[in-house]
C-alpha cells in the first residue's frame, strides 16, 4: 500500500523531536498562578474544588476555567485566556 | 516479494482487451487437458467458467513485469521457463504442443497493453516503491491536524505555504536525478549538517519544484555550502544579502527557465522554486533562521527566492559560466551573495563610452559612494543596453576594463567628512586612489526583456576570502 498524505517526510536535520515539545515545567509552584480547567465531565468540579482549597492553603492564586463540552478541544479563545492568565494549568479528567 | 507461480501454463488476461476475449475458447480448450491457471487484471469474473485468479491488485502482473496481455507462461518448479504474448496460432501450438487450437479464429492478433503499463498506475507504483526506500523520519500528522498549518507550526516554512512533502512526492522528485538519495551533497551551515540528496529533494518538493529542476537545486546547494561562498557568513551578517543563483547552459532551456522579460521577478516556476528550495535547505537542514543565526537588519525579498537564467542566445558575450572556466555545452550555477536589485536607467546613450559612464556612476553608489574594494556587485545588462556594446565591438573583458578605470576613486572623495558626510575612510587615505571593486568583485550577466533601455545592479556583500566569493558549480544529472 502507498503511504497517505498524512505522512510527511521530515525536511530538517532531525535534531529535534518530530512531536511538539512540552512546555518547560516549573521547579515549584511558589508564587505561580494556577489555572484549574474543568473539562465539563460530571463531578470534575468536586475534584477541582478540593484541589483549589489545597492550593490556596499553600498561598497560591487559582483561576478557574471550564470547557463548554468535554467532547471537543477547548476553544481557541479559552486556550488563549488560560495562557495569558496563568503560569501553569491543571486539567481535571473525572468520570 | 515475488508471489509464487503455479506449475503448468499460466495466462494473464484482462476483459478490456479484444485479443484476450478472442482467445477465451483457446483457454477453454487448454483448461480441459493442461494444468492452466489464469490471472485476470481488471475483472475477477473474466473469463467466465475458467475460475480465474483475481489479480486486480496487479501484484502478479507487476512481479512478472508484463508488457502485453494475453501473456502465457510455462512454469516448472515454480519458475517461468518460457513465455509468449498476443495470439498467434502457430506460436501457441508449438508452445503448448497441441494442434488445431482456436479453430475459426484469425491466425494471429497482437495483444493489448498490460494494465501495469497504464501511465497512472505505473507512476503510482514507482512512487510507492521509491517512497519505501526513503530514510528520512516520517512525521505522522494528527487526525485533526491541517497539513498546511502543521508545516508552519513545525517551523519548516519561509512564511509562504509549502507543498506537503509526502513520501510519494519526494520519490517522484528524486526521479529527476541519477544520484543516490543517500549521497551527501554538502555540509550545510550554520549547524554543519550533512545534507543528502533526499533531504534536498524533500525541501525542493516543499518549494514547489518539478523533478527536472532537482539537478540545478543540488548544484546550488553544493555551491552555496562551499568555504569560498561562506553561506554561514551570508546568513549571519546584519547586511541584507542572500544567495543569488545564476543558471547557465542547456538545462536553462530544457527546464524552461526565464532569462527574458521580468527575469528578476515572479511568474516562472523554475526560477521561483529553485531559489526557494536552496533557501529552505539552509533553513531546515542547516538550521539558518531569521532571528537566530540569520541576523539581517532588513533582509531583502530575494531571501524568499532569487534565481534566474542568463540570456545566452541574445548576449554579445560568452556565457557567464564559460568566462568562469566551463564549456558552453555544460550547465552550471553561479551563486553570488546579493541584495535586492535596482534599476539603471539610461535611455539616451547610444555610445559605449557614454553607457559605461552611466554604469560607473550607478555602481559607485553600491553600499555607499565612499565604500571601496570591500563590497561586490553583479551588473545585469538588458538586451537594449547590450546592443550598444555589441555595435561598439566591446568584449566583456573590455567592459570590465573600462569600468575598472572609471571606478578608480580619489581618496579625497572617500575620506571621512568629504561631501559633508561623516562616513568614509580614515584621513590617511586622502592621497590614495582606490578601486570601487576588488579584482573579481564585479560580475556581468546578460538578461532581461527585449524592450527597455535598462540594466540592473545587484549590490553584494564583503567580497573575497574575508567574506564571500562567487562560486560556480556544474549541474550534473
Amino acid at each position: 500500500m502507498t503511504e497517505t498524505g498524512r505522512i510527511l517526510l521530515d525536511p530538517t536535520a532531525e535534531r529535534t523531536a518530530a512531536t511538539r515539545e512540552l512546555a518547560k515545567r516549573p521547579g515549584s509552584l511558589e508564587g505561580k498562578i494556577v489555572g484549574l480547567l474543568d473539562i465539563s465531565k460530571a463531578r470534575g468540579d468536586v475534584f477541582l474544588d478540593r484541589v483549589q482549597e489545597h492550593l490556596e492553603q499553600r498561598g497560591m492564586r487559582v483561576e478557574r476555567f471550564k470547557k463548554p463540552t468535554f467532547t471537543k478541544p477547548a476553544p481557541i479563545d479559552l486556550r488563549h485566556e488560560i495562557s495569558t492568565k496563568c503560569d501553569v494549568v491543571i486539567e481535571a479528567l473525572a468520570d | 516479494m515475488t508471489p509464487s507461480l503455479p506449475d503448468g501454463l499460466v495466462a494473464v488476461v484482462k476483459r478490456d482487451c479484444p485479443t484476450c476475449q478472442l482467445v477465451v475458447p483457446v483457454l477453454e480448450e487448454l483448461a480441459e487437458s493442461d494444468r492452466l491457471t489464469i490471472y485476470t487484471q481488471d475483472d475477477a469474473a473474466f473469463p467466465e467458467g475458467l475460475d480465474p485468479v483475481d489479480d486486480t491488485s496487479l501484484t502478479m502482473s507487476f512481479a512478472l513485469d508484463l508488457d502485453t496481455v494475453p501473456t502465457v507462461l510455462r512454469v516448472e518448479s515454480g519458475k517461468e521457463v518460457a513465455r509468449i504474448v498476443g495470439w498467434s496460432r502457430d506460436e501457441w501450438e508449438s508452445f503448448t504442443g497441441r494442434s488445431g487450437l482456436g479453430e475459426g479464429l484469425p491466425s494471429h492478433r497482437p495483444g493489448c497493453g498490460s494494465k501495469t503499463q497504464d501511465p497512472d498506475i505505473a507512476a503510482a507504483r514507482a512512487a510507492a516503491l521509491g517512497a519505501a526506500q526513503l530514510r528520512s523520519r516520517r512525521v505522522e500528522l494528527g487526525a485533526h491536524e491541517d497539513e498546511m498549518e502543521a508545516m508552519f507550526e513545525r517551523g519548516w516554512s519561509d512564511g509562504l505555504p509549502l507543498v506537503p512533502p509526502t513520501p510519494e512526492r519526494v520519490a517522484h522528485l528524486l526521479t529527476g536525478t541519477t544520484r543516490n538519495p543517500d549521497d551527501v551533497v554538502a555540509v550545510v551551515p550554520p549547524d554543519l549538517t550533512e545534507c543528502t540528496v533526499e533531504k534536498v529533494a524533500i525541501n525542493a518538493v516543499m518549494a514547489g519544484c518539478r523533478p527536472e529542476y532537482l539537478p540545478v537545486v543540488l548544484a546550488a546547494v553544493e555551491a552555496a555550502c562551499t568555504e569560498e561562498f561562506n553561506i554561514h557568513g551570508v546568513l549571519a551578517t546584519t547586511m541584507p544579502v542572500g544567495p543569488v543563483v545564476i543558471v547557465n547552459g542547456p538545462i536553462t532551456r530544457a527546464i524552461g527557465m526565464n532569462s527574458g522579460g521580468n527575469v528578476l521577478g515572479q511568474g516562472n516556476r523554475a526560477n521561483a522554486t529553485i531559489g526557494r528550495a536552496l533557501q529552505l535547505v539552509i533553513r531546515n537542514v542547516g538550521g539558518g533562521r531569521p532571528g537566530e543565526v540569520d541576523r539581517a537588519a532588513h533582509g531583502n525579498p530575494g531571501k524568499f527566492t532569487f534565481c534566474f537564467a542568463e540570456d545566452e542566445t541574445g548576449s554579445p558575450w560568452e556565457p557567464l559560466h564559460v568566462s568562469r572556466g566551463f564549456a558552453s555545452d555544460q550547465s552550471a550555477v553561479t551563486v553570488f551573495a546579493g541584495e535586492g536589485p535596482r534599476v539603471v536607467v539610461d535611455q539616451l546613450s547610444r555610445e559605449a563610452d557614454s553607457l559605461v559612464r552611466t554604469y560607473a556612476a550607478c555602481l559607485r553608489t553600491v553600499a555607499h559612494p565612499k565604500t571601496v574594494v570591500a563590497i561586490d556587485a553583479t551588473l545585469v545588462i538588458g538586451p537594449e543596453h547590450s546592443r550598444v556594446f555589441r555595435q561598439a565591438g566591446w568584449s566583456r573583458a573590455r567592459l570590465h576594463e573600462e569600468l575598472g578605470t572609471l571606478l578608480q576613486i580619489p581618496g579625497t572623495e572617500l575620506i571621512r567628512g568629504a561631501g559633508g558626510i561623516t562616513e568614509g575612510m580614515p584621513e590617511g587615505f586622502a592621497d590614495t586612489v582606490l578601486p570601487k571593486f576588488r579584482d573579481g568583485g564585479l560580475l556581468i550577466v546578460h538578461a532581461g526583456g527585449g524592450a527597455g533601455l535598462f540594466s540592473e545592479i545587484i549590490g553584494g556583500w564583503v567580497g573575497g576570502a574575508i567574506g564571500s566569493e562567487p562560486v560556480t558549480r556544474e549541474v550534473v544529472a
